[in-house]
């Protein structure tokens, strides 16, 4: 395995929760609440949760859209954490994001061509001729006709707005790519080619992602490593076919039993989690897990379990104080 | 059987002209049985549910032929007032986002009661200790406290709870939900998809389920109907189908999907192309243009045909469908 791409330690984002007349700053959302992973260059990490598990804020402050509270971000030997917006930009170029919403991120009065000529322009690259030729490339590359460039992002179809957003994220050749749900918007048969786009475009431009999904069959498909947040904290690491053969913690077995197979001939037996994920603001003590899993004991209750490795398989960590 | 949709054609008027967004779709729900109907967005599925319901955008959408018989009686021309005492009460409905199904200024409580005061009883109170142990069945912790409540301090899938409730408050013959787990996460749909299968164990109801997801689909239904573009194109027992798919976007559909088995990083069999618009539709077969095996018998529109027991295709090369290679 080559050297990490990015390196992540103990990362914490907390926001502050302003109540009353004052909106004075009582309490505080921990969204993110020290995580620690490591990227090597070229591969995918899977981020897997359920809403409110603070893995598309983990991901905003990866490409530095939050300032994270503490914690270090180390990106291609440089620590991000700090940097300030200046001095951020000739990183951003190594670092970009694909949102859920292709359409919300598309600027909707330009035309696609100047959407995707924009970053040569922030950059300063090359002139009008050049990037004309840069923006019929991208065109290509992510299978939209030529033509595209004359047209405006409301005359696609949701895949192909999806294709735009990603052609612009791999505009400036970056490393790194932030995919905040970029499929789970899309129908069917579209997500399969929308996919097959990513993973050609990981192996000809040895791009990597960190790929954030609540699904966990797209999740396993398109990841050499999955990690499993639940309430800022990330519960399980392993690589992705490892966590599916060997789950450990509670909530990732949960989860997995949870998502409906499409095969009738195997109506696995769901272990339904009661009760609901509880809010980042008021945590409970202990495991954050402890009030919905079926295995809770008194340590649980009061003692907050540590990322240790699982026995067995190397690479792969849990927090759990048990071996389930 | 309990309710039979029988060749149903249901158009809108658009500023491009009249388009059909479903267009002679047929099939029944059966007591105690859940029928799943499987499409991806624009296929009429959910148009389909609205007309059963008649609750199509007024005055755009109209049925335009077709029968939907219910209890003796057919829905698609009954008055609107009787069809009002019908739906809410011997028909439920469930839907996507139970924010938009309920009301935000009304306490749970007040929301449930009507149902109870428009169908069951004319006494507050009764329809009130109703909505309580309605509240109960359906797994709401202390209900006598979330009757209280309003709808934004409950969770997504506490408000899908309420919404079950009061699609199920009236012992309903039917149940239309559509997409009922599609906003939530993926531990509470599996809380929701247990609530509605024992809820029928326990009262009967025939379940039409509408969904994208063909997991859902497999896990919680007997029938299956798979839509494209306002027309049938496949339909039958949800093992039959998943074991021996009989219509080129079905098996497409089936095969694109990745699975926890499926090979990681591995390229996934597509298809080609999108859904095309309702106003732009091909002659004949509406899946011609994205569909790899298509002849010239394509250009006229294949009749859905019975290829097994209780299965049906319209494909015109459903026979060969087995022994054509996958991707080609």
């Amino acid at each position: 395995m080559s050297a990490a791409l990015l390196e992540v330690q103990d990362l914490k984002m907390h926001f502050p929760v302003k109540e009353g007349v004052f909106q004075r700053a009582r309490k505080v959302c921990r969204a993110v609440d020290g995580v620690t992973l490591s990227l090597p260059a070229g591969s995918t990490i899977g981020l897997v949760g359920e809403s409110g598990c603070g893995k598309s804020t983990l991901g905003k402050c990866i490409v530095r859209l939050h300032q994270p509270t503490s914690g270090s971000i180390r990106f291609m030997d440089t620590e991000l954490a700090g940097l300030s917006t200046s001095s951020l930009k000739p990183h951003r170029r190594q670092l970009q994001m694909i949102f859920q919403d292709p359409v919300e991120s598309l600027n909707s009065r330009h035309m696609v061509g100047e959407i995707l000529a924009e970053p040569f322009l922030i950059h300063a690259m090359g002139d009008a001729g050049w990037r004309r030729r840069k923006v019929l490339d991208l065109l290509d590359r992510v299978g939209l006709p030529a033509n595209a460039a004359e047209r405006y992002p409301f005359e696609f179809s949701g895949g192909q707005r999806q294709r735009i957003g990603i052609a612009r994220a791999i505009a400036l050749e970056p490393k790194l790519i932030v995919c905040d749900e970029p499929v789970s918007a899309l129908d069917v048969s579209i997500q399969s080619q929308v996919l097959n786009l990513m993973l050609d475009l990981q192996r000809d431009m040895g791009l990597s992602y960190l790929f954030i999904a609540h699904n966990l069959a797209v999740v396993k498909h398109v990841s050499d490593q999955v990690a499993i947040m639940y309430l800022g904290r990330i519960v399980e690491l392993a690589d992705a076919d490892e966590i599916y053969r060997n789950a450990r913690h509670p909530y990732t077995r949960a989860l997995i039993s949870a998502i409906p197979q499409p095969d009738p001939r195997h109506r696995q037996n769901r272990i339904v989690l009661s009760g609901d994920v509880p809010s980042p603001i008021n945590p409970p003590s202990g495991c954050p897990f402890h009030p919905r899993c079926p295995h809770a004991t008194d340590r649980c209750r009061a003692e907050v379990p540590a990322l240790r490795p699982a026995p067995g398989a190397s690479g792969h960590t849990v927090s759990c104080h048990y071996d389930l | 059987m309990v309710l039979e949709v029988r060749d149903l054609v249901t158009t809108f008027d658009t500023d491009a002209g009249t388009l059909t967004a479903v267009d002679g779709v047929s099939f029944p729900v059966r007591r105690g049985r859940t029928l799943g109907i499987v499409g991806e967005s624009g296929c009429g599925k959910s148009v389909t549910a609205l007309s059963i319901m008649r609750l199509l955008p007024q005055p755009m959408g109209k049925i335009r032929s077709g029968s939907i018989l219910f209890d003796g009686k057919d829905l698609a021309t009954l008055p609107t007032e009787e069809m009002r005492k019908i739906r809410g009460g011997r028909i439920g409905m469930i839907f996507q986002e139970p924010m938009t199904a309920l009301n935000p200024v009304h306490s749970i409580g007040r929301q449930l009661s009507e149902v109870f005061l428009l169908h069951r009883t004319r006494n507050e109170r009764e329809a009130l200790q109703m909505s309580v142990e309605m509240l109960r069945k359906v797994g709401i912790p202390s209900p006598e406290i979330r009757i209280g409540e309003y709808p934004h301090q409950l969770s997504g899938g506490m408000r899908q709870r309420v919404v079950i409730a009061m699609a199920l408050a009236c012992k309903p013959d039917v149940v239309i939900a559509d997409e009922p787990t599609t906003a939530l996460d993926v531990t509470i749909q599996a809380q929701i998809l247990e609530l509605m299968q024992s809820l029928q164990d326990e009262m009967g109801m025939g379940i039409m389920l509408i969904t994208h997801d063909l997991g859902v689909i497999a896990d919680m239904c007997d029938d299956v109907v798979v839509m494209y573009a306002g027309r049938i194109a496949e339909s039958g027992p949800v093992q039959t189908l998943f074991s021996t798919p009989s219509h080129p976007y079905t098996r497409g559909l089936l095969n694109s999907i990745p699975r926890l088995t499926t090979p990681r990083k591995s390229r996934l069999p597509i298809i080609e192309g999108m859904v095309p618009s309702l106003a732009e539709l091909p002659a004949g077969c509406r899946f011609q243009n994205r569909c790899p095996y298509r002849i010239d018998a394509c250009s006229v529109q294949p009749a859905l045909e019975e290829v097994g027991p209780g299965h049906r295709s319209a494909c015109h090369r459903w026979r060969e469908l087995p022994s054509l290679p996958v991707s080609p």
